[in-house]
């Protein structure tokens, strides 16, 4: 689900992709990954988010199709998602309290 | 020809290991993700949206009690303690790990189970009527031919890279309980006035986001001319097929553009050249498999405490009237076990459930299983006398909703909640329904209905064929449900149609709420169906209905 838009501070990305070998979602920080989207990258420069998804790419043994994917800057300075379907791959399923949710959840006690 | 019975099979564990070793050389980094994808599809590996997601082929929903243990082995071990039965009479796991994925591979080889051909453009799982075998209407048992389909086409040389996927369905007689309309091959099972065995053949029915049904290409087709027929469709469509546009290559289309005239004279030409070369091996194969799906011995014994039980137990008399079927043999039922509770998600069950469904096969159903369409299970064949004892188990177990083919019996696929593909949700707009129309407690008054829900065009969740079918889309970044009506997939095939604009997530419920008041008011009597009602009446109140005039 590539986007068109371009990074910048009226509309900011996050980098996300899934992880290669246990194929849950991921979401790049300083050229690593997290599978916190609270703590992904906040990406407002096009040049800048540019070059970080050129090290996605060809980070190809670690992750699955790495996208921008549109977000904003919340309160707390962290990125939200923009978009249902983020916002869904950023928490889990709703018919269970399966996948980050949980997992989230798990890390916090 | 590929051999799969409920048995350790080396084919399938050769081709795991194969499986195996490409999972390795992607994970070292000699497959890039574009060489290694079309082969993790091949065998059934997609990635979703939190996860890989594992498809395991129901050969046409038939299924023994060990290889359903195996199937809640892989929940267990490898997923979080479920599987989804598709509409496809397929199970989907939604959690594996890329590098599990082998290993889920050999214990299913174990059994004779695979994931080969449930994804790709290749001829996948050939699907059937989850009564085959069993039901009183039934001019001969499906199966037989279904197994010969599935052998042949598994891994078949030329048929691995299709303009497209393509599936095929059979029904076993004129009550069609397999959706042979929506196939890109359907098969009807029927007797000439010779009374000779063949099929009446279809071809070019599909859904997505371009449904058309299906015509028939041959009434009468004798039974020994099966593969060679079939080859000779599937090697038209291979050759005419459009590669250039991946939504106009299905063969509806192909069917569509070019005219069901050219299609069959381009096909009767070539099934004379296929045929010629047809060596017999075929009919031997079918004979054997005639043999492995023989009718088990059924019990010629009275019912037992059957009618004093329902006469007992509202319970058990509800269950009854609603869950069973007829069986051609006298004392039997065919069970509908639905996986549709009060908060479950439509087709979901736990490993517990998979390992009680095969212990009380054994027990009560002649080890025999089914997975419908409908994201249920059927155990086919169940002697009356020991109904009463299956319900109380079932019950226990919270499989025992006496709602088959009611309104809180709603097929729909897992949408957005899983699926990468999914432009919106299903999974919770169908526990809504079902939940309003407990809770208003109408479910027996409303009687049949078939309510289809999908999270996106690609109609996994066959609205199209739904009475009321509703369809998940993103308008401009929220969630908006379309709603059609009059479609049917069984009695007369027909894609349902859109009355008007589509609704937000919160007004589907008040939506449907008000079809269903109209379809209560304006029914003939309690024995006219949903269905039977639109069709008398047309769209008009139901259209008037959703889109109220504001005075």
């Amino acid at each position: 689900m590539s986007k068109t838009f371009t990074p910048s501070i009226a509309t900011p990305a996050v980098i996300t992709a899934n992880d290669l070998r246990m194929g849950h979602c991921v979401w790049m920080r300083d050229g690593d990954w997290t599978a916190d989207p609270r703590e992904a990258q906040l990406f407002e420069d096009e040049a800048i988010a540019d070059l970080a998804m050129l090290e996605a790419i060809g980070q190809a043994n670690i992750v699955v199709g790495p996208y921008l994917a549109e977000a904003k800057r919340g309160a707390d300075g962290r990125p939200e998602p923009t978009h249902f379907r983020e916002a869904f791959r950023r928490r889990g399923p709703s018919n269970y309290f399966h996948g980050i949710q949980a997992e989230l959840e798990a890390s916090n006690v | 020809m590929f051999d799969a019975r409920p048995q350790h099979n080396e084919y399938l564990r050769y081709r795991a290991q194969q499986f195996r070793s490409q999972v390795e050389r992607r994970l070292d980094g000699s497959l890039t993700e574009e060489e290694f994808r079309p082969l993790r599809l091949m065998n059934g590996v997609y990635l979703q949206l939190h996860a890989y997601m594992l498809r395991v082929a129901i050969p046409y929903g038939t299924i023994s009690p060990d290889q359903m243990r195996t199937l809640a082995l892989l929940a267990e071990k490898w997923d979080k303690g479920y599987g989804h039965w598709t509409t496809r009479q397929n199970i989907q796991y939604n959690w594996p790990k890329l590098v599990d994925i082998p290993d889920m591979l050999d214990a299913l080889a174990d059994v004779g189970l695979h994931a080969i051909q449930t994804s790709g453009n290749t001829i996948r799982n050939v699907t059937t009527d989850a009564y085959a075998g069993a039901a009183a209407d039934e001019v001969v048992d499906p199966r037989p031919y279904a197994e010969l389909l599935r052998a042949w086409s598994t891994d078949h040389a030329e048929f691995q890279f299709l303009p497209r996927k393509f599936k095929i369905a059979i029904s076993g007689g004129e009550k069609d309980r397999a959706v042979i309309a929506a196939h890109d091959i359907g098969l009807r099972l029927r007797r000439n006035e010779q009374g000779e065995l063949g099929f009446q053949v279809w071809i070019g029915g599909g859904l997505g986001r371009t449904p058309i049904l299906g015509q028939v290409v041959r009434e009468f087709l004798p039974e020994a001319d099966l593969l060679p027929f079939v080859e000779a469709i599937i090697s038209a469509y291979n050759l005419a097929g459009r590669r250039d546009n991946k939504y106009k290559a299905r063969i509806k289309i192909t069917v569509a553009e070019r005219g069901l005239d050219v299609m069959r004279d381009e096909i009767e030409a070539e099934f004379l050249n296929r045929r010629a070369v047809f060596s017999g091996v075929d009919q031997d194969l079918v004979a054997e498999f005639r043999e492995v799906y023989a009718a088990p011995a059924f019990r010629n014994e009275a019912d037992g405490d059957y009618e004093a039980r329902r006469a007992a137990s509202v319970g058990f008399r509800s269950w009854t009237d609603t869950n069973l079927s007829t069986h051609k043999a006298p004392g039997y039922a065919s069970v509908m076990v639905t996986f549709k509770a009060p908060g479950q998600t439509p087709g979901d069950a736990s490993a517990d459930q998979m390992r009680l469904l095969a212990d009380l096969a054994e027990r009560y159903g002649h080890a025999d299983l089914r997975i419908s369409h409908d994201q249920n299970v059927v155990l086919p064949h169940v002697h009356k006398s020991d109904l009463f004892a299956l319900y109380s188990e079932l019950k226990a177990a919270g499989l025992a909703t006496a709602n088959a083919g009611l309104i809180s019996d709603i097929v729909a696929c897992p949408g957005m909640d899983y699926c990468a593909l999914a432009t919106a949700r299903s999974i919770p707009i169908a526990q809504e329904i079902a939940d309003h129309f407990r809770a208003r407690d109408i479910e027996d008054e409303i009687g049949k209905i078939d309510i289809r829900i999908s999270g996106c065009i690609n109609a996994c969740g066959h609205h199209h064929l739904g009475h009321i079918g509703i369809l998940g889309l993103d308008r401009a970044g929220v969630e908006n449900y379309q709603i059609t009506l009059g479609g049917d997939g069984y009695d007369i095939p027909a894609i349902g149609q859109r009355p008007g604009a589509g609704f937000p997530a919160e007004e589907v419920v008040p939506a449907i709420d008000r079809i269903i008041n109209t379809y209560l008011d304006l029914r003939d009597s309690a024995e006219e169906r949903f269905i039977d009602a639109y069709r008398r009446v047309g769209a008009a109140p139901f259209k008037a209905a959703l889109y109220p005039v504001n005075a």
